[in-house]
């Protein structure tokens, strides 16, 4: 660390970035990671070896110009850099904190093949903090086209849209069902991996670029898909993302102290309830939690319930090697004092005199072949029942998307099995000037990928609006 | 209260969510009227807690941060011949506006009000003048029946062919089990805790024939004779000392600070 001139080859290991220590931050909701000094960010900029045909770029969704932004902060010009990166990416600020990079632009990264690949994430987040603390720079708007589009949800999916036809010239209004913008970035991610103050201005800069917000306006009921292509809106572009929580079936579930991780996340998230009082959402949580799953939705909730005092189990029915949630995810809930059973699954759920809930009984589970696509099957061993003392539970079992859209569109194809509704490549429906990306088309994803998508239809609808008289 | 794109699409039996203020709770509100030439709808709420007594502070011109509505399905209007309403306390103004929609359906509609006592009694006039016959009845008896036990009575005499009520859970409870021998179809509009109201959460689930439902988007209204009823009861109480404490802090903190909330 002690080199100080930029010998990119020989400089293997990324630069660090600093964290709060994990005894201090399991007890608070701030952010986790701190993020990069000027410094710091200087010298892992200096370790991109600018390549002329950037492997990185093509493992980013979005195809953000790696290289470029990286070489204006080697020559500081920041101003320059954040405006490469949002010619293709309107969130930087959150995917620079949220996007799994090791499996995405990091993945790609030649450097990676010798040592850690570029930090490209945390460079990104780098400029994009740099930008807020400096002010925001408006790039240039085209000619008014006159065209109306209505854009449903302002997730990932719903904004990246917005930002783009917005940008193209056409008036775009997004519809959303909460009192808040942002979606799953503001309601399901905690504060300390994404705090909502960022959320915030992301939503505000979409809003500047002219995009009305309309907030508290539910498409299916306040208006609908219909309706609005009736009333003057020329496309349709649905980003409602995947909200419907999964429960296991078992009896019990309905006790008292059994939260599905949506009501969990929006009650802390969301409404703030780890402030309570001073927010007035309450959230009742116990001294033994269980969290049932094992994504990165199980993971937020078991580290929110670390920070709000509990001891947390998270029960998970296949083994380690399979846990669907990003490594650095699961190191960081560990370190905060995270424990797993792995290989269980939950039967029953009993409840006290008052209808909380005060156990459960689970059972032991046993791995057998992998199927079609690598994962491998489970099912229980009979006999091996037990149960434990909890008070409470979360579900954090998967969610699909919200059925209100579909019910009241017709002919709106959708899968019947998973609910998500049928497009094609570039997120065209069944019905003409409707187009639908991000979790609401794929099931749950990643905020990228809802970007990409939205960033797609964009595109798709420009074209299909600009060739319509 | 204005909300134009709610009172646009209002329909009786369906509710809304406000949220007051940045730091507040999303209370769902049923709806008791609407006028879509003004844009405005109206709800009347019960001061249970504390974000029920900061709206009871709301000044006219004061604005609320959030409106989301309207949400839920709307009640099933048509005729359906004899059709007995029975509202509980608060919720007599949302059913007035279903005995409004049934009658001018061409139902003959019977509706019964039902009360604490006496000093409780409201819209009295409002729904003998929207009925066929009105009966009233309070828990202590100081006006009207004692209890809802005359309802057996009646409906030994008089046949019904349908039965809608609002009230509080145990009312709806009560009047269930009494058309349930009746074989009376018995709506009811349960009031689970809320919070998105879209079916986002699961807070709000009940279970009604067996089956898992979402109070906000299956229902509001469900049928009274398949509804797990103590289930609901114990759901709602959950978050009960939670809420006290902030009532109480609220409370204690100096209550009502009128106007602080103006925009
Ligand atoms: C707890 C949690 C943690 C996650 N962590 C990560 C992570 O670390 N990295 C990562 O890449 N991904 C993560 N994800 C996944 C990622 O957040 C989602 O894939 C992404 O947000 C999907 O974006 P979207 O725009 O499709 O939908 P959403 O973000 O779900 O947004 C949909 C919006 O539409 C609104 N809406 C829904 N229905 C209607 C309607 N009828 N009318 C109007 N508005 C409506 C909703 O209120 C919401 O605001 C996480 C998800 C969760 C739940
Ligand atoms: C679909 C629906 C329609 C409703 N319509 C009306 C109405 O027209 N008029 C009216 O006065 N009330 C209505 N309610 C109930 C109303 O939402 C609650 O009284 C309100 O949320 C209490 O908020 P608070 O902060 O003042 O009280 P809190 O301090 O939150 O709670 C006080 C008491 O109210 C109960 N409660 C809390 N939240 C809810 C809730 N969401 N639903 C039911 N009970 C709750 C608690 O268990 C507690 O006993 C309705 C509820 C639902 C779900
Ligand atoms: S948007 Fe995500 S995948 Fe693309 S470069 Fe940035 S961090 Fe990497
Ligand atoms: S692949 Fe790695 S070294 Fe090459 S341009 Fe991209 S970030 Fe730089
Ligand atoms: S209130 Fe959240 S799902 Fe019904």
């Amino acid at each position: 660390m002690a080199e100080t001139k930029p010998k990119p080859k020989l400089n293997k290991k990324a630069v660090e970035m600093n964290k709060q220590e994990p005894k201090v931050r399991a007890k608070n909701f701030n952010e986790v990671a701190l993020g990069y000094t000027e410094e710091q960010a200087q010298e892992e900029a200096s370790r991109c070896l600018q390549c002329p045909k950037p492997q990185c770029v093509t493992g980013c969704p979005v195809e953000v110009p790696i290289p470029q932004f990286i070489k204006c902060i080697r020559e500081k010009k920041y101003a320059e850099g954040i405006a490469i990166i949002k010619s293709k990416n309107a969130l930087p600020a959150v995917c620079g904190r949220v996007c799994p990079q090791e499996t995405q632009c990091q993945s790609k990264c030649v450097i990676g093949k010798m040592g850690d690949p570029v930090s490209i994430g945390r460079l990104e987040r780098y400029l994009a903090d740099w930008e807020r603390e400096h002010g925001f720079q408006l790039p240039p708007k085209a000619k008014p086209t006159g065209k109306k589009v209505a854009i449903v949800g302002a997730g990932p999916a719903g904004l990246t849209a917005a930002a783009d036809l917005v940008k193209l010239g056409h008036e775009v209004t997004i519809f959303e069902a909460l009192h808040v913008g942002g979606g799953v970035l503001f309601y399901g991610i905690p504060e300390f991996r994404l705090p909502k103050a960022i959320v915030q201005n992301e939503v505000e800069y979409v809003q500047k670029l002219g995009v009305e917000l309309r907030l508290g306006n539910l498409i299916g009921r306040t208006h609908t898909i219909p309706e609005l292509m009736k009333n003057g809106y020329d496309a349709v572009f649905i980003g409602s993302g995947a909200g419907l929580p999964q429960f296991t079936g078992c009896p019990g579930e309905n006790l008292g102290g059994i939260y599905s991780a949506n009501e969990f996340l929006i009650r802390v998230n969301l409404m703030k309830s780890y402030a309570f009082p001073e927010y007035d959402t309450p959230i009742r949580i116990g001294k033994h939690v269980v969290v049932i799953g094992g994504g990165n939705v199980a993971m937020d909730c078991a580290r929110c319930s670390m920070r709000l005092g509990a001891e947390v189990c998270l029960l998970y029915r296949r083994s380690r090697d399979e846990l669907p949630a990003r490594h650095e995810e699961i190191e960081n809930a560990e370190e905060e004092g995270l424990v797993c059973k792995f290989l269980a699954a939950p039967v029953e759920f009993y409840g006290d005199e008052k209808g909380w809930v005060k156990s459960m009984k689970c059972i032991c589970m046993e791995l057998g072949a992998p199927d079609e696509k690598g994962r491998r099957s489970v099912k229980p061993i009979p006999g091996s029942e037990f149960t434990m003392d909890v008070d409470t539970v979360i579900i954090a079992i998967g969610q699909t998307p919200n059925p209100i859209i579909q019910r009241t569109t017709a002919g709106l194809e959708s899968n019947p099995k998973h609910g998500t509704i049928n497009v094609n490549e570039v997120g065209k429906t069944s019905l003409e000037g409707v187009y639908a990306g991000g979790d609401v088309a794929t099931g749950a994803a990643t905020v990228i990928s809802a970007m990409g998508a939205g960033k797609r239809a964009a595109k798709a609808i420009h074209e299909y609006l600009m060739s319509k008289k | 209260m204005e909300a134009p794109d709610v009172a646009a699409k209002a329909q009786p039996g369906q509710f809304l969510i406000v949220v007051p203020h940045a730091k507040g709770e999303r209370v769902p509100l049923t709806i008791c009227g609407y006028d879509r030439k003004k844009g405005t709808v109206s709800f009347a709420f019960h001061e249970v807690g504390k974000t029920t007594k900061e709206l009871a502070c709301f000044n006219e011109g004061d604005c609320l941060l959030n409106v989301t509505g309207p949400l839920g399905n709307p009640s099933e209007i048509k005729k359906f011949g004899k059709v007995l309403c029975v509202g509980g306390s608060i919720m007599i103004a949302p059913l007035l506006l279903q005995v409004k929609a049934l009658k001018e359906a061409g139902n003959r509609v019977t509706t019964v009000l039902g009360c604490r006592s006496k000093e409780f009694l409201f819209m009295q006039k409002e729904a003998e003048a929207l009925s066929d016959k009105v009966y009233i009845a309070s828990d202590d008896g100081t006006i009207g029946y004692k209890g809802l036990d005359f309802l057996k009575e009646l409906l030994k005499k008089e046949k019904f062919d349908r039965c809608v009520v609002l009230g509080p859970v145990v009312m709806m409870r009560d009047v269930s089990e009494i058309t349930k021998p009746y074989k009376i179809p018995t709506i009811v509009t349960l009031t689970p805790i809320m919070i998105d109201g879209m079916g986002m959460c699961g807070v709000c689930r009940v279970t009604v024939g067996g089956k898992m439902q979402f109070g906000c988007v299956d229902g509001p209204e469900f049928d009274g004779h398949q509804t797990d009823f103590e289930e609901l009861i114990r759901r709602q109480r959950t978050m009960l000392p939670e809420e006290r404490v902030g009532s109480l802090l609220w409370e204690t903190s100096g209550g009502c600070k009128c106007g602080r909330n103006k925009a």
